[in-house]
């Protein structure tokens, strides 16, 4: 392989980010291109098919699935209340007469005559997208999709948990190796964007989603803690769906690590100001990272381009990303053309760093290592 | 193209979610070898979004390694003129997320599962299966038909000439979806009814309109009977006619190939299927990757894969830790790292995929990792892989103590070829830790071949073998397979250290007399190519092949490990006490010089 580095995740003061938000199903869009938008704004909306509900006439009537037209008192497209008869057989002098009710709102939908089941759909279920970040509307796609721009300070994490949220960002710590415990949670962190170091803990992640932050982007978690605090273990990295009162984005990954500094320094420098979160996560083909968005409404400043610079060369600072020395930093001194033979006898590409923290020479796998920026 | 027409060159290549890998092999003195082989990073995903590139890519670095010209005018040359050119060009893909295929039947164990058997045996990834008694309730089964939003959905339901209401019920929940297909927002999802042939009618008033329906004999016709074979080809042509077409670049690919474009596993199926019948072997095949791993099986004929879709290696280690526990993977390590750090280096490989084991010690809990994942796949797949289910048959009194209903078809006293794939296996920097591994997962019983492939070419000799057989054969035992060796092991317990078995080994310049106790392995070296001749005499509570206590002679293979002798017993158990279970770990990895000596002696933090 030409490039064996992992790329290291983005993090930058000026992009031009660019969100497409669409529909399940063709709807209504609320807004138009050029209008300014808040994060929180309702931008478009449509109502998804009911829940089908199945009943079978034939059974409740005790009569053969042919027959069940001819006992039927509504037609498809009907629309039928909760308990209302929909099919009855006739009277036999006024006696064995039998109904089936509708066990829910809704309409017909079909009528089978070899099943003998009517299914009933239920009332359409209503489906409301926000703006999910201050920006402009640049796009609107018929009346299913429309795309929402901000230039804005972004940070890619490594790992997230929870869906897309809002809040005014807030430092619950000074530095990017504090500890987030429980004590550093109050009232005044409802609806924020929580900022802590190198972890935070189960406790306060509990802490979070109780006074309701929107959001906790921290260095790390202990794996057994994330598990407890999802209520299951996590089995794939593919999240965004989970229900627990608040967002997390991991920058580094598991484990007691701190945050980089060039990301705290984004954060830090932003207290205050309206950000975005979302902690979808896919680590699969089609990547998705999870992201903090720091919009600048105002700014009309050029956005940095995206980083595709092809390697690694002496000089370049990289964070280790896995043992013996996962988490630290350090800068690349040499990376040798030749295989070599690591610990474990396998051959493999190597390049030689400093460590940033005791200036000890080591030699890694070129996998082991992400580029970061200071 | 004919099968087993004459070829004297081919090229194949296999494109997967990452990477494009190509194989020239060639017809050198009456026998088919590999030549070179390249790759390149799949181009199916933007930015590039046209599949072709990264074939000619991967096929440009063949070129460039062989000195022969493949390429002219963006087109692979063909036949063969002089030194240029192949005769044949052949591919599999697994790109795009393979074939994602949801199964609807009637009762899970019976209908519906022949349907996933059928679905997975044409190399489909099963999303789920829907079945009358899977607890759901009808707007659950539609939300998550929608929710998935499948390449296809295979119905089956009904023996043929039985009752057609319940079938036709679970097609009217399909109706009532709607779902759209994951590629081709445009196009109408294919559905294949597999069912009771009877309800046809009645399936395509409630399908035909809605949905891209295609009509197949019933695979399960009778209770007694399952007929897989019109359903999975008809998957495969779906597979190309919509999946394929669907795919960047796959329309331009599918006119370059001189046969269909297979599913990467259907390829290695059908490699699988044709080694067992043409040597008419008993063989079990695991290719473990990072998501994913995939399980085959051929005994007596019959042909089982498996796709335990979130046991791997990387992307899906995380699940291994949460199917298995972390007590479960740290019993097959001596050393007592801390419980909460390997956790979260576990957790660290699933969202940093690319790294590698750096340390000794980090290896050995990444093969612990491996042999509790091929543990749990292999577990998945004897479930499975049986005998039909609803079938009336006499019990006898073992049956009636017997856990669950039908009986597995895979019989691991009868194997005779086990085969590894995947990094953790391919890759492991000896290859005495892929056998150890292979052993401690797989159990096998009596005497069976172990091999790894060496660099996964088995989806492109797969689908040669669809063209050519004999090549594919020839192929896959000289370059592709690398033998181990074989592997001894009586079946049964004893007390530790009590005797188990004699063994006399003559052959390959050497000959042994060995008396194993209970719990101990030993190696013999017998290289590859070699034969030995061995006389194995187990006590009266083991059994080797011939029943319990009864000798039996053979001739055994070697390999670059050699005969390994395992008295462990079966199933295996490893010592409850901690102490002892470390002591006889660090007594197998020595003697089977699984690791360097420090880390076998425990001298390794």
């Amino acid at each position: 392989m030409a490039h064996g580095y992992t790329p290291g995740l983005r993090v930058t003061e000026r992009a031009l980010v660019r969100r497409r938000r669409h529909l399940p199903l063709p709807g209504q869009v609320h807004v138009q291109v050029g209008e300014r938008v808040s994060a929180d704004q309702l931008v478009a909306s449509t109502e998804l098919p009911g829940n089908v509900t199945n009943l079978n006439v034939a059974h409740e009537l005790s009569c053969t699935p042919a027959d069940v037209p001819d006992y039927l008192v509504v037609s498809v497209g009907d629309a039928v209340e909760i308990g209302e008869v929909i099919a009855e057989t006739r009277a036999l002098w006024g006696l064995f007469h039998s109904v089936a009710t509708t066990p829910v709102s809704g309409t017909v939908e079909t009528i089978s005559e070899v099943t003998g089941q009517v299914l009933i759909r239920g009332k359409p279920i209503r489906v409301e997208i926000d703006a999910y970040l201050d920006g402009t509307v640049i796009e609107v796609e018929g009346d299913e999709a429309i795309t929402v721009e901000a230039r804005a300070a972004f940070l890619q994490g490594i790992l997230g948990v929870g869906g897309e949220a809002h809040g005014d960002l807030k430092l619950v710590v000074e530095s990017p190796d504090a500890v987030v415990e429980a004590d550093l949670i109050d009232d005044s962190c409802a609806g924020c964007v929580l900022v802590g170091g190198s972890r935070v803990t189960l406790e306060a992640l509990r802490a979070a989603a109780e006074v309701g932050a929107a959001g906790v982007v921290v260095g790390g978690v202990h794996g057994m803690d994330l598990n407890e605090f999802l209520g299951e273990p996590l089995g794939v990295a593919i999240t965004g769906q989970e229900d627990v009162g608040t967002t997390l984005v991991l920058t580094e990954g598991f484990g007691e690590i701190a945050m980089a500094g060039r990301s705290w320094k984004l954060l830090a420098a932003r207290s205050g100001r309206r950000t975005s979160i979302n902690g979808a996560t896919q680590i699969r083909a089609g990547v998705i990272r999870p992201e903090v968005i720091i919009p600048e409404p105002e700014a009309t400043w050029e956005a940095d381009g995206v980083d595709v610079s092809a390697g690694l060369a002496p000089g370049s600072y990289v964070r280790l990303i896995r043992e013996p020395y996962f988490g630290r930093l350090a800068i690349v001194t040499d990376l040798p053309e030749q295989l070599q033979q690591i610990e474990t006898e396998a051959h493999v590409r190597v390049l030689r760093a400093r460590l940033e923290d005791t200036g000890e020479e080591i030699t890694v796998p070129r996998a082991n290592v992400e580029a970061i920026q200071r | 193209m004919a099968a087993d027409m004459p070829l004297r060159s081919i090229l194949a290549t296999d494109c997967g979610s990452t990477t494009t890998k190509a194989i020239l092999i060639e017809l050198v003195e009456g026998e088919y070898r590999l030549r070179v082989r390249g790759e390149a990073p799949t181009t199916v995903e933007a930015p590039y979004e046209d599949v072709t590139r990264g074939v000619l890519n991967a096929v440009s670095e063949v070129e460039e390694v062989s000195g022969r010209r493949l390429i002219a005018d963006g087109d692979i040359i063909r036949p063969q003129r002089g030194d240029q050119g192949v005769d044949a060009y052949l591919s599999t893909s697994s790109a795009g997320g393979g074939l994602q295929v949801m199964v609807v039947g009637l009762v899970r164990t019976m209908t519906a599962e022949s349907a996933q058997r059928a679905a997975l045996g044409a190399g489909a990834i099963v999303m789920d299966v829907l079945a009358l008694d899977d607890g759901r309730r009808d707007y659950e089964r539609i939300q998550r038909m929608r929710e998935l939003r499948p390449d296809m959905i295979l119905i089956s339901g009904g023996v043929d000439g039985g009752e057609q209401r319940r079938v036709v019920e679970m097609a009217e929940l399909v109706g009532a979806a709607n779902p759209r297909a994951r590629l081709g927002a445009k196009y109408e999802l294919p559905v294949i009814f597999a069912g009771n042939a009877d309800a046809r009618d009645a399936i395509s008033d409630t399908l035909a309109d809605k949905t891209a329906l295609t009509l197949v004999d019933n695979l399960r016709p009778t209770m007694e009977r399952e007929n897989l074979g019109p359903a999975r080809a008809e998957i495969q042509e779906l597979f190309l006619e919509h999946v394929m077409a669907q795919a960047p670049g796959y329309s331009e690919l599918m006119t370059w190939t001189d046969a269909d474009i297979m599913p990467t596993p259907a390829a290695v199926g059908s490699l699988i299927e044709a080694i067992a019948k043409r040597d008419g072997i008993n063989v079990v095949g695991v290719d473990i990757g990072g998501a994913t791993t995939d399980v085959f099986s051929v005994f007596e004929g019959v042909f089982n894969r498996t796709v335990s879709a979130n046991l791997g290696m990387s992307y899906s280690v995380s699940n291994v830790l949460a199917e298995t526990g972390l007590p479960n993977i740290l019993r097959w390590v001596t050393e007592q790292p801390d419980p909460g750090l390997v956790g979260n280096a576990i957790r660290n490989k699933m969202i940093r995929p690319t790294t590698i084991p750096q340390t000794l010690a980090d290896l050995t809990i990444e093969q612990a990792a491996a042999r509790e994942a091929l543990r749990l796949a292999f577990g998945q797949h004897k479930l499975l892989a049986t005998e039909l289910k609803g079938i009336q048959r006499q019990r006898d009194i073992a049956d009636a103590f017997a856990a669950g209903g039908a009986q597995t078809l895979v019989e691991m006293m009868s194997l005779d070829l086990l085969v590894g794939s995947g990094g953790v296996l391919s890759h492991a920097p000896r290859r005495n830790q892929a056998a150890l591994m292979l052993i401690d997962a797989f159990e096998p019983e009596g005497i069976t071949r172990l091999a790894v492939d060496s660099i996964f070419m088995m989806p492109q000799l797969g689908v040669l073998s669809t063209v050519n057989a004999e090549a594919a054969r020839q192929v896959f035992y000289r370059d592709c397979l690398i033998p181990l060796g074989t592997c001894i092991a009586p079946v049964g317990h004893g007390r530790p250290g009590s005797p188990c078995l004699r063994v006399r080994l003559t052959g390959g310049g050497r000959s042994e007399d060995l008396q194993l106790n209970v719990g101990e392995m030993r190696l013999i070296p017998l290289p590859e190519g070699q034969t030995a001749e061995v006389a194995l005499d187990p006590v009266r509570r083991f059994d080797v092949g011939a029943g319990p206590g009864r000798a039996l002679t053979a001739t055994v293979q070697g390999g670059v490990v050699g005969v390994v002798i395992d008295a462990r017993g079966r199933p295996l158990r490893l010592p409850e006490d901690e102490a002892e279970r470390i002591s006889a770990i660090r007594a197998w990895n020595a003697e089977l010089d699984v690791y360097p000596r420090n880390l076998a002696a425990g001298e390794v933090a």
